[in-house]
This record gives C-alpha cells, sequence and structure tokens, in this order.
C-alpha cells in the first residue's frame, strides 16, 4: 500500500508517495532525479550510493525510503554552489582523484562525515574510514590525497 | 523485495501490540542485515515495525557499576560515547571494529545480538562481559541469550530493550576479521570482573561460545603464556571458504592471547 514519504532533500522540504519497499536510493534518484548518487552493488557494500541523512553519512541502497521520514538528507548535489565546487570536489578535481568518477559521489559524501568529526584526519584514518568505498580505477591513492588536501581546504 | 506493511509505532507497548497483530511481524532497528536480506528475499515479512520513533530504546548510560546501552543505540554512538570509551573500552572498540562506517552509522546493538549471526562482533561482548539483555518482558542473562545459529532466547514478539554490561577491571576484544566483510573469522572477548575470567569467541561456531580452560588458567594468572598448552578442539567449528576448522582452533588461541595482553 502506498505511502507518503516527507523529508528535506538538500534544504528543501520536499514529499513523495511511494511503496513501503522503496528504497531511499530510488526515493532519491528516481522521484527527485537528483542521479548523483549511484547504484553500484546495490549490497551495502561498494558506496556509491552514500549520503548524509541527520548529518551522517548512510548507504541509501540500505535504507527504505519511509525510514527516512522527517529525515534531512544531503547528496552530492548539495556541495557545489553558484557554480563554485565544494573545497573537496576541487580538491578531488585538483589531485585527480577519479577516473571513472561512478564512485566519486559517495566518497566525497563518506569524506565529508569524516571531515565533520575529525577536521584534520592522518592518512591511516583516511584509509580506515574509506572501509565503506570501493573505487576500481584510482588504486585509493590520489584519492586519499585529495581527502587530505580537501581537508586543509576547509580548514583555511 | 517482496511487499509489507510498514508500521512505525511511537511506543513500546504499540510497537509489541502491532507485532502480536501481525501475520509475520519483523522488528525493523537499523536495518544493516534485515534490509539485504530482504532484498534477497531470505525474509518476507507481511509487516515491517519500525522502532526509530522509540526514544526508549535509544541512548547510552552509566548506572551503578554498568554500562547500559540502549537497544536501538548505533555502532558509531557505542564507539564514541566517553563513559564508554573510559570505563569500557573494550566495548568501544569491538563497535568500531564493526563493518565500515557508514554500517556503523545505522546497525544497532539490538538488531546485532537478535539477528544472533555466527561471525557478529556484539555476541562476544554479550557472553565475554558477562552481561544482562533486558527485554520488554523480562531481564534474560547473556550467558542464556544465543541458542544457536541465528537463534537467540527471545520469544515471538519479546522485543530487546537495552543491554547492561557490567564494568570490568579489565578486558579486551581482538579479532581476525574477514578483509572484505569485516565480520569476525575469529574473534574473541576475554575479561576479568564480578564473576572472574571469561573467554568468549565468535565466528568460529554456530553461536558464541565460552572456552572454561582458558578461563580457569586465566583465572589463576593472567598472562598469555598460561594459553600456550590448552588445545581447542576443532569439532563443531565452522569450515567455509574463508577458514577451515583447523585454522579457526588456532586462531582462538592466537586472538585470546593478543587480548589478555591487550588487556594486561
Amino acid at each position: 500500500m502506498p505511502v507518503t514519504v516527507s523529508i528535506t532533500l538538500n534544504g528543501e522540504s520536499v514529499s513523495a508517495v511511494v511503496e513501503p519497499s522503496t528504497l531511499l536510493v530510488e526515493l532519491i534518484r528516481e522521484h527527485f532525479c537528483l542521479t548523483g548518487t549511484h547504484v553500484g552493488c546495490d549490497t551495502s557494500q561498494c558506496g556509491a550510493c552514500v549520503v548524509h541523512v541527520n548529518g551522517r553519512s548512510v548507504k541509501s541502497c540500505t535504507l527504505l525510503a519511509v525510514q527516512a521520514e522527517n529525515a534531512d538528507i544531503s547528496t552530492i548535489e548539495s556541495l557545489a554552489k553558484n557554480g563554485q565546487l565544494h573545497p573537496m570536489q576541487q580538491a578531488f578535481k585538483t589531485h585527480h582523484g577519479l577516473q571513472c568518477g561512478f564512485c566519486t559521489p559517495g566518497v566525497i559524501m563518506s569524506a565529508l562525515d569524516l571531515i565533520g568529526n575529525n577536521p584534520d584526519p592522518s592518512e591511516i584514518e583516511i584509509r580506515d574510514w574509506l572501509e565503506g568505498n570501493l573505487c576500481r580505477c584510482t588504486g585509493y591513492n590520489n584519492i586519499v590525497r585529495a581527502i587530505s588536501a580537501g581537508a586543509q581546504a576547509m580548514r583555511s | 523485495m517482496h511487499q509489507f506493511v510498514y508500521q512505525r509505532p511511537g511506543s513500546l507497548p504499540e510497537a509489541v501490540e502491532q507485532s502480536i497483530q501481525a501475520r509475520e511481524g519483523l522488528f525493523l532497528a537499523g536495518g544493516m542485515t534485515l534490509i539485504p536480506t530482504m532484498k534477497l528475499r531470505l525474509a518476507a515479512p507481511s509487516n515491517l515495525i519500525d522502532l526509530t520513533d522509540l526514544t526508549e530504546l535509544k541512548g547510552i548510560r552509566q548506572e551503578d557499576n554498568a554500562i547500559i546501552v540502549g537497544a536501538t543505540t548505533i555502532h558509531a554512538q557505542v564507539a564514541s560515547t566517553p563513559e564508554v570509551r573510559d570505563l569500557l573500552p573494550a566495548l568501544a572498540a569491538l563497535a568500531e571494529s564493526i563493518g565500515d562506517p557508514q554500517v556503523r552509522n545505522r546497525g544497532t546493538i539490538g538488531g546485532s545480538i537478535a539477528n544472533a549471526d555466527p561471525a557478529a562482533d556484539y555476541p562476544a561482548a554479550v557472553v565475554g562481559l558477562g552481561a544482562i539483555v533486558k527485554t520488554n518482558t523480562r531481564t534474560i542473562a547473556g550467558d542464556d541469550f544465543f541458542t544457536g545459529l541465528f537463534e537467540t532466547a527471545l520469544d515471538p514478539n519479546e522485543l530487546i530493550v537495552a543491554v547492561s554490561f557490567p564494568i570490568p577491571q579489565r578486558a579486551a576484544y581482538m579479532k581476525f576479521p574477514n578483509p572484505a566483510s569485516r565480520y569476525a573469522i575469529v574473534g574473541v572477548m576475554v575479561s576479568q570482573g564480578y564473576d572472574g575470567v571469561r573467554v568468549a569467541v565468535t565466528g568460529a561456531g554456530p553461536n558464541v561460545f565460552r572456552v572454561p580452560e582458558m578461563e580457569q588458567a586465566l583465572a589463576d594468572d593472567f598472562v598469555p603464556e598460561v594459553l600456550e598448552e590448552i588445545m581447542v578442539s576443532a569439532d563443531e567449528l565452522n569450515e567455509d571458504l574463508h577458514a577451515s576448522a583447523d585454522y579457526r582452533a588456532h586462531l582462538i588461541k592466537v586472538m585470546a592471547k593478543r587480548a589478555v595482553v591487550a588487556a594486561s
């Protein structure tokens, strides 16, 4: 039986009528057409679908849309302002932190959760944090450099 | 995923009543296991009863000589709460070793122990620290809670409210994680507390178990050397593509010794 879900999505109050089995990532991509959040594995492993729910990074393929009722949700689309990349996005560009780019939105949303709690993470802390994000192109080195540089840019 | 009726009760009695009324209801906490299981159609509840709004199940508090963790407290909160880090660092470290940051931001202690995955970490804490599981109807000793593979002492419609961990003199958890999933191939919690020494093993058998020979040896002398001569039988241990039963038996001793060193 369809139900109404109301959320705050990137600062805007929105609602949609969905089946209870609809995943949060389906709500974001298919109902609100924000396709920056990707579906990679659909089994909670790859992290391409990471968004923030009430300030914490979560895998939106492993959350029902109805569970997010009344929640504050931020996606990769919330970062750039007036055509200006967010410092973390800019750092990924500068440091070549992506190749195909499929995992990048999830990696960046995950990294911003880390930086929110730990503004100056060590390389080991960054690598530990990225446990939930898989990248099949870069070998992670440039991702780690980009996150470190992005964190530094956000501090200054 | 099969269709289901989604319910979001506002109180504990309402949640239990909805479960009683449902043809085949399941409680939903963080959903880190249940939702993937439903996607695979290995679970198909008629009703999903979401515990999100039950504030009485959330949070961590210290009471007398125990840390009480509400059932829907997420792993990230257990790992970062100052009281847990100060008074029961073994539990904070265990919580921090579960899955990945996004799993720790959703997964809950109640969901973990109700699911009773043989390779989950929290069962080692519940048994290895001599915890008490509080439900809506009773209290269950940690030693009696896990009854088999994905089996617990919970009755149908019974809901975990909190887990009470007595603060030990010393404790440590060491695990040999599967490098992909971070589930324990073998995880061992060693503690010395009000009721003596406990050694609890997860990942190795169908459910968490204690190793009395190790406990007796450590009660006499809490040093890793006393575990050297103790043979752990590989009979009844898990065997899969990750590790043979013999290897798991070996890992139990290695992880137990490391835990003793870390706790000393």
